[in-house]
């Protein structure tokens, strides 16, 4: 790609986020909101505070209400056809994974490749064996998603936005409903990733998750936001968040967690 | 003027229009139902436009992808449905053609016999009857099935992915219906006219084979096959189109996808009527 080596991944100026539902909703206002290359970053917010949104409008699936967003440089709101390379530069990871129901997981995974690359049958068929065998889904590679716990579910949906080798990785709430144990695997493996995985030529990604539990999330080299009132407040490394006082933040890293009967 | 109907169709366009309580008068609901109308018809055309420029557009696009989707939708909408059809094709002709031809060997007008079943079965019936069985069996599984994939967030993962969902999803079920309905017609005229001949032949009318395929063959003009081809591709066209647009083109909930079939299988059926109302048209002009 062509553009300059210091260009944000993404770049957001007072952009305002509609409901994907009903786009005349507003759920996020006067977004301000840089991501270098090589960026680990977690958006925390409650149960509809527009984080799915957000994260939608990021990844140039609808375009900013009011304001301005760029990937890479390139404007989302006109991400047509001609934009097509850059789309294919980022990977969305959907809440629940989203795959579609007709495909096997081996199909789900192969179609991006197979519709977009036009490689021969063989070699489509080992790209994705690899992979599925990276994030041990080989086994379920015939199955619907239906048959599949949502922990596989999830995974196979990361195997999708993964088969194109992405630069820039967006995931909705990937940690949601998984065991412990899927979780644990989850942060592994996007930490690889992050630092340079060998299936993407060992090159560094960005990433941005969101999140609803900023527990698992803790880590020194990543940079955390809070989705609040409607308002994007970018809140710094875990050290800030930890000492940060807005009930909110206490609330997303479950410190003040009052049950009532 | 034109603001006025601008703002009437923003209103018009919203959810709380189409949910509004019931008008007052007729005049009300006349209104009503004419802008509803209006924006239905507006948005499918401009999903068939869409559809067709996909079409043209992408015509060498992912072919490892989308032809094989075209090759099942063509078996789904045809080669699946054969049985049914020669069995409706048996009934047409011993129901219909069987009691015409035997209607008019009794008034001794055997010699209008070939216009009549080319005016019945090649032009008006066989066409119309196929399309009306393809909406019916393959027409509403696309509305749910879409509907379904729309709501479940299928259609956002595919713009995620940088595929085209006019392209994945639609062009291959309008290409798989209007061949398939093209091919079905053919065979239901064919089927139709033969067991007729059985049935009149059953019932001892004079007419011999050779004179029946003569007659029909002589009423038959190059004009006949040009518009019947273009009749059923354009039947399989807009049914594919009427059915997807619901399915689609607008955010759905899990919970409308039932009334949504309703709805586009109505719609299916009127837009069939008034494709062939307009043939019927041609085929008075030439």
């Amino acid at each position: 790609m062509n553009e300059p080596e210091n260009t944000a991944v993404i770049e957001m100026r007072d952009a305002s986020v509609g409901a994907m539902r009903d786009i005349r909703f507003i759920v996020l206002e006067e977004v301000n909101w840089s991501v270098a290359r090589g960026e680990f970053w977690v958006v925390a917010g409650q149960q509809h505070s527009g984080k799915s949104d957000f994260l939608k409008m990021t990844a140039g699936l609808m375009a900013p209400v009011r304001g301005d967003c760029r990937l890479f440089g390139a404007e989302t709101r006109t991400f047509d056809e001609s934009k097509l390379a850059e789309r294919l530069r980022v990977g969305f990871v959907f809440a629940g994974g989203q795959l579609f129901n007709h495909l096997t997981l081996r199909e789900n995974v192969a179609l991006p490749l197979e519709y977009h690359r036009g490689l021969p049958p063989d070699e489509v068929a080992r790209a994705v064996q690899t992979l599925l065998e990276l994030l041990e889904l080989a086994p379920l590679a015939e199955v619907t998603p239906a048959n599949v716990s949502g922990n596989w579910r999830q995974r196979a949906a990361l195997a999708r936005a993964l088969m194109l080798k992405p630069e820039l990785l967006l995931l909705d709430n990937p940690l949601a409903g998984l065991s412990p144990r899927h979780q644990h695997w989850w942060l592994r493996f996007l930490d690889r990733l992050w630092r340079g995985h060998d299936w993407c030529g060992g090159r560094p990604m960005t990433l941005v998750v969101t999140t609803e539990d900023l527990r698992p999330w803790r880590n020194e080299t990543r940079k955390f936001a809070l989705l609040r009132d409607k308002k994007f407040f970018p809140l710094g490394a875990w050290n800030d968040v930890a000492s940060a006082n807005d009930p909110v933040v206490k609330e997303l890293m479950a410190a003040t967690v009052e049950l009532t009967s | 003027m034109r603001e006025n109907l601008a703002r009437a169709f923003g209103l018009a366009n919203t959810e709380w229009f189409r949910r509004a309580q019931l008008p007052k008068s007729y005049t009300d609901l006349l209104g009503r139902k004419l802008f509803l109308f209006l924006l239905t018809l507006q948005g499918l055309a401009a999903f068939a436009l869409i559809t067709l420029g996909v079409i043209l557009r992408k015509f060498r696009t992912a072919r490892n992808v989308i032809g094989p989707s075209i090759r099942r939708e063509i078996a789904r909408a045809g080669v699946a449905l054969l049985p049914m059809f020669f069995f409706v094709a048996l009934a047409l002709g011993f129901l219909v053609v069987g009691q015409t031809v035997s209607a008019l060997a009794r008034v001794g007008a055997t010699e209008y016999l070939g216009s009549t079943m080319v005016i019945v079965v090649v032009r008006e019936l066989g066409p119309l009857l196929a399309a009306m069985l393809v909406l019916a069996r393959v027409g509403t599984a696309h509305v749910i099935e879409l509907g379904t994939a729309r709501a479940m967030g299928e259609v956002e993962a595919l713009e995620a992915l940088g595929i085209d969902p006019v392209h994945y999803l639609i062009v291959p079920r309008a290409i798989g219906m209007a061949v398939g309905v093209f091919s079905l017609t053919v065979y239901l005229i064919i089927g139709a006219l033969v067991s007729g001949y059985l049935f009149a032949f059953l019932q001892d009318v004079p007419l011999t084979p050779g004179d029946y395929v003569k007659q029909i063959a002589g009423a038959l003009g190059w004009l006949d096959f040009v518009l019947l081809a273009l009749k059923t591709i354009a039947f399989g066209f807009f049914i594919a189109i009427v059915t997807c647009y619901h399915g689609l083109a607008r955010p759905l909930r899990l919970e409308d996808v039932s009334l949504v079939a309703v709805r586009a299988v109505s719609q299916g059926v009127i837009v069939c009527v008034l494709i062939d109302a307009l043939f019927i048209l041609l085929y008075l002009v030439t």
